[in-house]
């Protein structure tokens, strides 16, 4: 680990400026993913604004009748909370089937957003990574492959996003509510708000220099059956090879977004349009383009499948 | 001791203490914390400063140059150990690569230099300063692509690389019923919990090492070997080891590395393995391709059998013996193993839990449920009718120890409940899952090793007994108490173990599942030396003396057994030293593991639902510790047929998930309940404890029951461990799944 400095923040705002007037500084709530990367030195911060102590932890309602989860809020709060667990059953079983029950204890709302990809060439320092490292190159993508993503990558990299929560948050069309050291506020889709890699797969998100997520909010609820279904190789406290996330409608129409499969939480419009057709028609729809590996390409036929199981359970109910 | 004639009545058969389900005694200390572990010995080195291993960046080549300024002027560095100031060094007889590697790098991730600082972060960020200019060259990677390149290697620890008897290519020509088969198992690390870890010390030129090892007495010949100095000025102390499963068999990195470090320092230096680091900077159980070809007759009756084995491993490395159950498993009277090494320059392939069996068994036990499939044999019934009693590759003249291979598939299939077994696959749904069943049977060589002990009585009666056996997680603390309690007739709580430091005596250590019986054996072994010594003392003929409820009784006559050790106390010390029953007798433990699995009919994702199994291994000294024995490894096994595999990049030459995130084990929710049944056993021809080996039985055949209940489930037969998702939806057209 790089020696670094450290302050903790009384506010949002002192927390917005400091991180405007340090160079190389960086936000620390939950530390669950930062801290590893920094005993790595795959992330080498000279200054770390520790965010914990600035509110932003809390669940309410807005006035359009949605809700605004803060920043801080842990992945547990989150899983437990009553409106959360009635109006948007999905946001709670994609963090409950996320990592473990002590980092979920830790983890944030903000962090879960931002946590870096699980490439395993991404965390060897010694071998070439564009994410890591602009212009080393890509080991992965000629090398082993298998976890990582088959849509929306490019010639620079094919790392995958690796949350659950991110995934259920896309599906019902969240928005993510930053402010800066002027106190400007914004407010950005989460369909925006992760970027594809392109030539520039270091630059993963929206955000500018020392803006700061304060919430992520949700719109009204949409009602339905929501479900998250992730498939991995054991049975918990596992990276997704395929997740999906699901709403059914009482009137035959359907959302779908994915994990595991793409760089950013995956949704296509196309692919909610095909929900009368099947969940091969679903699959193809949303894995339209898909460029995968000779080791991943199995995660196509195991997106079908996986939806598969998500219809067959939705009959099964009705 | 000398064991070399089967054992009579001794008062080990009491079984008033041995035998008798008991918690560890040092349970407590682990659970509290004050159990003092390698990295943790602040009362021996206070004053410790920390090593940080750098590994190779390259598999193969040499390091031209390495420019240290940068790190050695780092805040907090203390010093930087390199081939270049090490002084020269040689290397342990365990060890295939050096364990300080430059100018040559042998493998990825080598260790090639130790950073000591005040600190830990002080010492990791200053390896980061280290500049190394490395010369690479092409290393081979690929056992598939250079598995025709393999050779035939030298007679190793499991005995002669290949063995026949009859005509195998004739009889095999002949037979009514063909099994022609090749099958698949990666490259697997041991992931146990507490990583390698050694904080050293030197006392003018007197070395102390608090390391994490399995074999104590290894550990001091080949540290001695390595930096080329005397065996009795090296001090290994071992007494609570976080897991090993191999892994810590012998001399590592970080016990060489800190003893380098600390003499250049001048102060205790201790060093962990980084996580990150054990897969490739250590040892790893190779992998393995195998050709299992049977030919039998219409009910399956076995008359040739082959099994041929590839592994690789560095130049002057051994072979991973995944045949070796197939010499004495099963009838035939055509026979022949093979194993072939290629050289590879992969990280050093060793010893995992039961080398050789638990990959062997991976295979040859899917092959026989192929067998048991093509005939229309139950598969518990193929195995019962392919069983023999003596070793099959010689003849009846070498009759097996004990085995009640028979007994425990009887006993273990109707405990499973393994009647309700559908034989066609892809019969029975659950919801949404595809459900099946499926055994195998359990093998595992049994191995004896020479161990010694020294036991006293105090003055109050209390025993004490120091061996530098290692307990490994495994329970050897309690057995050993156990045994001497046994022996000197006192309760087990008026027994003190001291284990693990090489002033005590040589003992078997632990590895190869010998461990548990070998070193109460040596136990045994000098209790009876203290007995004889007591009972003079005493007065009494010492073959006729009973020692029980803290006396010394010969008839109506008894001495209290403290009052005869007196004011000083009385010690003894002997060792057992093996005979040729291992030679004249086939000794082996048996069982047979049955397993139900759920497989998902879309997703193909796997669940175990049930595991059950019968085991005879000898007396079952401490059932508790047993059992936890067997259900660990069964859950290894279900590792090994699931998810476990280390995954090699070609190009680069190393094991690219090297991770607990990356690397997957079995968590909680992948195992569910585990049934564990002790078929009742003595072996008179193993020891004085009529026990034998238990700590490896388990793995052995788990993960091909849960093989072979998959293609019960789903009508897929795989052959390329692990049994992924991937493999199964790539192979789902024609099967029971959607």
């Amino acid at each position: 680990m790089k020696p670094f400095t450290y302050s903790r923040a009384a506010s949002v705002q002192e927390a917005a400026q400091t991180a405007a007037s340090v160079q190389g500084a960086r936000f620390i709530a939950g530390g669950t993913n930062l801290l590893d990367l920094m005993k790595l030195q795959i992330e080498t911060p000279t200054h770390l604004i520790d965010v914990n102590h600035i509110g932003l932890n809390r669940i309410e309602a807005t006035d359009e009748g949605g809700l605004r989860i803060g920043a801080l809020v842990r992945n547990t709060d989150l899983a437990a909370n009553e409106v959360v667990r009635r109006d948007y059953a999905v946001l709670s079983r994609a963090l409950l089937a996320g990592a473990s029950g002590q980092l979920r204890n830790k983890a944030t709302t903000a962090g879960n957003l931002l946590q870096r990809t699980r490439c395993p060439y991404f965390y060897d320092t010694r071998m070439p990574c564009n994410k890591r490292k602009p212009g080393s190159g890509c080991a992965a993508m000629k090398g082993i492959s298998r976890g990582l993503a088959i849509i929306g990558t490019s010639d620079a990299c094919i790392a995958q996003h690796p949350s659950d929560m991110a995934v259920a948050m896309r599906l019902l069309d969240a928005n993510v509510e930053t402010v800066t050291a002027d106190g400007t506020r914004r407010s950005i889709p989460i369909a925006d708000f992760h970027l594809l890699p392109g030539d520039t797969p270091h630059v993963e998100h929206r955000l500018t220099p020392g803006e700061l997520i304060a919430a992520v909010t949700l719109p009204p609820p949409i009602g339905g059956t929501q479900v998250y279904r992730k498939v991995r190789d054991r049975a918990s406290y596992a990276f997704a090879l395929v997740s999906v996330a699901a709403v059914f409608g009482e009137d035959g129409s359907a959302r779908f977004a994915f994990g595991g499969i793409a760089p950013k939480p995956w949704r296509v419009d196309a692919a909610d349009a095909a929900v009368g057709s099947g969940p091969k028609a679903v699959a193809d729809a949303a894995l339209a383009g898909a460029q995968p590996t000779a080791q991943n390409a199995f995660k196509q036929g195991l997106t079908a499948r996986t939806l598969a199981s998500l219809f067959r359970q939705k009959e099964a109910r009705a | 001791m000398k064991f070399d004639r089967p054992a009579t009545a001794n008062p080990i058969d009491r079984g008033r203490v041995v035998g008798i389900a008991h918690d560890r005694i040092e349970g407590a200390a682990k659970v509290t914390g004050t159990a003092p572990y390698a990295y943790e010995r602040h009362d021996a080195a206070p004053n410790a400063a920390y090593g940080w291993i750098v590994g190779s960046a390259i598999a193969k080549g040499r390091i031209a140059a390495m420019d240290l300024t940068a790190a050695e002027v780092a805040p907090g560095v203390l010093g930087v150990v390199t081939h270049q100031n090490a002084g020269p060094l040689g290397k342990g007889n365990m060890n295939t690569a050096h364990l300080l590697g430059g100018p040559a790098v042998e493998h990825y991730d080598q260790a090639v230099a130790l950073v000591i600082a005040d600190t830990l972060e002080n010492a990791r960020d200053a390896a980061r300063l280290l500049r190394i200019d490395y010369r690479a060259e092409q290393g081979r990677f690929d056992l598939a692509a250079d598995r025709d390149r393999a050779a035939k290697p030298e007679d190793g620890f499991g005995g002669p690389a290949d063995t026949s008897a009859g005509d195998f290519d004739a009889a095999f020509g002949r037979a009514a019923v063909q099994i022609d088969q090749s099958y698949t198992t990666p490259d697997q690390s041991h992931a146990m919990m507490e990583p390698h870890a050694t904080t050293a010390a030197w006392n003018g030129d007197r070395l102390t090492l608090w390391t994490s090892n399995q074999m104590v007495a290894w550990a001091v010949g080949d540290m001695a070997r390595t930096l080329k100095i005397p065996k009795d000025r090296i001090r290994v102390v071992s007494p609570y080891v976080g897991g090993g499963f191999g892994g810590k068999l012998f001399l590592r990195a970080d016990a060489l590395l800190a003893a380098l470090g600390a003499r250049a320092v001048g102060r205790p230096v201790k060093v962990a393995i980084a996580r990150s680091q054990i897969p490739n900077n250590t040892t790893h159980r190779p992998a393995t391709i195998q050709r299992i070809r049977i030919g039998a007759d219409k009910d399956g009756v076995i008359d040739a059998i082959a099994h041929e084995v590839w592994s690789g491993d560095l130049p002057g490395g051994e072979p991973e013996t995944a045949a070796m159950q197939t010499r004495l498993l099963y009838r035939g009277d055509h026979r022949r193993t093979a194993h072939r090494l290629a050289t590879l320059d992969l990280p050093e392939g060793n010893a995992m839990r039961a080398p050789g069996e638990a990959v062997g068994m991976l295979a040859l036990e899917v092959a026989m449920d192929e067998l048991a499939e093509t005939c229309g044999v139950d598969p518990v019934e193929l195995r019962i009718r392919n069983d023999v009693q003596y070793d099959p590759e010689v003849g009846p003249k070498r009759p097996f120890s004990s085995r009640k291979f028979v007994e425990c598939l009887r006993q273990g299939a109707a405990r499973f409940g393994w009647e309700q077994r559908d034989s066609r696959p892809g019969q029975k749904r659950d919801g949404r899952w595809l459900v099946g069943m499926g055994m195998a049977a359990a093998f595992r060589n049994n191995l004896v090793a020479s161990s010694g002990a020294r036991v006293g009585v105090d003055a109050q009666g209390r025993v004490t007994v120091e061996t530098d056996m290692t307990d490994i997680g495994t329970g050897s603390y309690t057995i050993i108490g156990q045994t001497a309690a046994e022996m000197m007739g006192v309760p087990l709580e008026a027994v003190t173990v001291r284990l693990g430091d090489s002033r005590f005596p040589v003992s078997s250590g632990s590895g190869g599942q010998f461990g548990g019986n070998s070193s109460t054996a040596g136990v045994y072994a000098a209790c009876v030396a203290l007995r004889t010594k007591l009972a003079e003392r005493a007065g009494f003929p010492a073959e006729q003396v009973i020692f029980e409820d803290g006396l010394l009784r010969l008839g109506n006559q008894s001495r209290p057994l403290a009052a005869v050790a007196g004011p000083d106390g009385l010690w003894a010390e002997d060792r057992i030293e093996f005979g040729d029953l291992t030679e004249r007798y086939a000794q082996a433990t048996f069982g047979a593991h049955f397993c139900e699995v759920g497989v998902d009919i879309d997703t193909a994702e796997v669940r175990i639902r049930r595991m059950g199994g019968a085991f005879a291994a000898g007396r079952i000294l401490n059932p508790k510790s047993a059992r936890s024995q067997v259900i660990g490894a069964m859950t290894m096994g279900a590792g090994a047929a699931l998810m476990e595999e280390l995954q090699v990049d070609t190009r680069f030459g190393f094991f690219v998930n090297h991770d607990m995130a990356e690397y997957v084990v079995p968590v909680h929710a992948d195992i569910p309940e585990q049934d564990v049944l002790f078929v009742e056993e003595l072996d008179d021809k193993s020891s004085p404890m009529k026990a034998k080996g238990v700590g490896e039985l388990g793995i052995c055949g788990a993960g091909a029951a849960i093989a072979n209940a998959i293609y019960n489930a789903t009508g897929i037969r795989l052959r390329d461990y692990p049994l992924t998702i991937d493999k199964l939806i790539e192979r789902a057209e024609g099967s029971a799944l959607a």
